[in-house]
C-alpha cells in the first residue's frame, strides 16, 4: 500500500533555486516603468525618450559592477548566462588565435560551456578537459600537465550547481597568469549568492546570471577585465561597447541592477541563514536514510545546497514523488536528464556525477536541493519528514534492493 | 495544475502501481536491464496450464519504467502464454496513453522482461 500525502492546495516548497529564482517584488517594481512610461531606445539619446533608459542602463551596469568589485566599463550585458559563456569562450578564443589554439574546460562545466567543444574544434581549436576529484574539485596537477605552450584559454566554473562544490579559482588564476593563459569562470552559481571579487579571484572574465539571484530571466552579464581582447559574436550597432550589438533589454537590465544591489546588501545574512538550513537538511537526511551518499565537497560548497544519490533508488522517480508532495528539486539521473530528447540516445547520466566517480550502474538516484532566501526551517523539517517514506516505497519496489538484502550487502 | 510530459495514465500507474511485489516460487522470472539509463525490471509469473494467473513486478527506474511494468502485468494477467507473447511494447505504450519519445525504451524493456520470464518458464518446465 502506498502512503500518499498530497499538498495540492497548499503552497509548494521550492528547493530548486539552482534552476532559477522568483523575481523579487522590488526588482519587478524597478523594471515596470521601462515597459511603457520610459520605453525609449537607449541609443536614441538625441531625443527625450532615449535619455532616461540610457541612464537606467548605465546605473544598472554600475550596480552589476559593484556586485563583483569591477568597474562599470568592464560589464557587458547579454541575453543569458549561456550567451555570456559563449561570448567569453568563443570571443577570447577568436581574439587570441595567433597565440595558440588549445582550450581547456573542467570536466564538470555546464552544457553552455561543454557543448561548445565541437563548434570550437570545427573552427580549428583543440579542446581538452581537466579532471576533477571525487568532490568535484579541479585536479591542479592535471591542469598543470594539460596547459601547454599552445594553450590560450581555460574555463573553470566558480561553483557547480549540481553538486555544490566551489572551485579554487584564485589558485587556478595565479597559475594561469604565470603561464600567460586567459581564464574564464562561469559565475552563475556564485554571483549574487556568495561574495565575489574579481580582483581578488584574478579571473579575466566572469559570467553573471541575474535569474539566479532574484532578477529576471532573458538577461545576463559578462565581466571582462579592462584590456582583455574579445571578438564580438553578435555584430550590428554599437551597444555594449561594441561587444554585443542589439537594442538593450532595458527592463531586464534595470531589474538585474536592482537584484544585484539587493544581493549585495543581503549576502551575508542570506549565507548565514542558508548555511543553517542546509546543515539541518544534511544532518536530517544523513541520519534517516541508510543508503544515502552526499555529492560535492562537504564544506567548500554553496550555502543552502545539499545534493546526494541513494542506492537502489532512481532519481526521476524520487523527483516525481517529491513533486507530487509539493517539493521542487532537481535530478542528475539519466532518466531525468533529457525528458524532451528525440530518443533514448539523448539520455545520459549526468556528466558531473560521472566525473566525480558516482557509479552509473548502482545509482541514478541523484537529487539536488538548492535552497533560497525565502525557504524556512519549517519547510526543511517538512521535507525531512517526507523523504524517508518515499525512499522506503521506492526501495521496496526495487529489484536491486531486494538483491542486496538477500546477499547481506 | 499544468500538464507534465507524462499522460494521466502513466502518472496513475506510477503513483498506484498494480501488482508490485514478488511471487514466491514463481513459474517464470525475467530480469532485464537497459544500459542507456540503468533501468532494471524484474517480472514474476504464476502459470497454470497455459494461462498466466498472476504476475508481479519490481522495477528500478523512472516514471515511465514503473508505469510500463505495472501496465504490462495488467495486460498479461489472465492471458495465455501465446497471447502474452504477442503483446508488443507499442501496445504497452498505447495502453498508457503514449510515452515521450525519449521514454519509449521503457516499454521495450517491459516487453523484453516478459519474454525472458516466459523463456525461464519454458526452461523450468523442461527440467520438471
Amino acid at each position: 500500500m502506498f502512503l500518499l500525502c498530497y499538498i495540492l492546495y497548499m503552497d509548494r516548497i521550492y528547493f530548486d533555486h539552482a534552476s532559477t529564482t522568483p523575481v523579487d517584488r522590488q526588482v519587478l517594481d524597478a523594471m515596470f516603468p521601462y515597459f511603457i512610461k520610459q520605453f525609449g531606445n537607449p541609443s536614441s539619446i538625441l531625443i527625450e525618450e532615449g535619455r532616461a533608459p540610457n541612464e537606467a542602463v548605465d546605473e544598472a551596469r554600475e550596480k552589476l559592477a559593484k556586485l563583483v568589485n569591477a568597474d562599470s566599463e568592464e560589464i557587458i550585458f547579454t541575453g543569458s548566462a549561456t550567451e555570456s559563456n559563449n561570448l567569453a569562450i568563443k570571443g577570447l578564443a577568436l581574439a587570441n588565435r595567433e597565440k595558440g589554439n588549445r582550450i581547456l574546460f573542467s570536466d564538470i562545466e555546464h552544457f553552455s560551456v561543454m557543448n561548445q567543444a565541437d563548434f570550437l574544434r570545427m573552427l580549428g581549436f583543440e579542446v581538452d578537459f581537466i579532471k576533477v576529484d571525487n568532490y568535484g574539485i579541479v585536479d591542479l596537477e592535471d591542469l598543470r600537465n594539460k596547459v601547454t605552450e599552445n594553450t590560450i584559454l581555460v574555463s573553470v566554473m566558480h561553483a557547480n550547481l549540481e553538486i555544490g562544490t566551489i572551485e579554487p579559482i584564485k589558485e587556478i588564476a595565479l597559475f594561469l597568469k604565470e603561464q600567460g593563459v586567459l581564464f574564464h569562470s562561469d559565475g552563475t552559481g556564485t554571483c549574487g549568492r556568495i561574495p565575489v571579487d574579481v580582483k581578488d579571484l584574478g579571473v579575466d572574465t566572469l559570467t553573471i546570471s541575474p535569474h539566479q539571484f532574484y532578477g529576471p530571466k532573458g538577461v545576463a552579464a559578462l565581466y571582462l577585465k579592462r584590456g582583455t581582447k574579445l571578438k564580438s559574436l553578435v555584430q550590428g550597432g554599437l551597444q555594449e561597447m561594441g561587444y554585443r550589438a542589439g537594442t538593450e533589454n532595458v527592463p531586464g537590465i534595470v531589474g538585474s541592477g536592482e537584484a544585484a544591489r539587493i544581493a549585495m546588501e543581503e549576502t551575508d545574512e542570506r549565507v548565514e541563514r542558508l548555511e543553517k538550513l542546509s546543515r539541518k537538511l544534511w544532518d536530517g537526511l544523513s541520519s534517516s536514510i541508510e543508503y544515502i551518499h552526499f555529492t560535492g565537497h562537504p564544506t567548500i560548497r554553496l550555502p543552502g545546497h545539499v545534493s546526494f544519490w541513494i542506492e537502489f533508488v532512481e532519481g526521476e522517480s524520487l523527483l516525481l514523488w517529491l513533486n507530487l508532495n509539493g517539493i521542487a528539486s532537481a535530478s542528475g539521473s539519466a532518466c531525468a536528464s533529457n525528458m524532451m530528447a528525440a530518443d533514448e540516445t539523448g539520455l545520459k547520466a549526468s556528466h558531473v556525477l560521472t566525473a566525480v566517480g558516482v557509479p552509473p550502474d548502482i545509482c541514478s538516484g541523484s537529487i539536488s536541493f538548492s535552497l533560497g532566501k525565502d525557504n524556512t526551517m519549517e519547510e526543511v523539517e517538512y521535507v525531512l519528514s517526507i523523504v524517508p517514506g518515499i525512499v522506503k516505497q521506492l526501495m521496496e519496489m526495487s529489484p536491486l534492493y531486494e538483491k542486496a538484502g538477500k546477499s547481506g550487502r | 495544475m499544468a500538464k507534465g510530459p507524462y499522460s494521466d495514465k502513466v502518472m496513475d500507474h506510477f503513483m498506484n502501481p498494480r501488482n508490485m511485489g514478488e511471487i514466491e516460487e514463481a513459474d517464470g522470472v525475467g530480469e532485464v536491464g537497459n544500459p542507456a539509463c540503468g533501468d532494471v525490471m524484474k517480472l514474476y509469473l504464476k502459470i497454470e496450464g497455459d494461462k498466466i494467473v498472476d504476475a508481479k513486478f519490481k522495477t528500478f527506474g523512472c516514471g515511465a519504467a514503473i508505469a510500463s511494468s505495472s501496465m504490462t502485468t495488467e495486460l498479461i494477467k489472465g492471458k495465455t502464454i501465446d497471447e502474452a507473447l504477442s503483446i508488443s511494447n507499442e501496445a504497452v505504450a498505447e495502453a498508457l496513453g503514449g510515452l515521450p519519445p525519449a521514454k519509449q525504451h521503457c516499454s521495450v524493456l517491459a516487453e523484453e522482461a516478459l519474454k525472458v520470464a516466459l523463456e525461464d518458464y519454458k526452461k523450468k518446465k523442461g527440467q520438471v
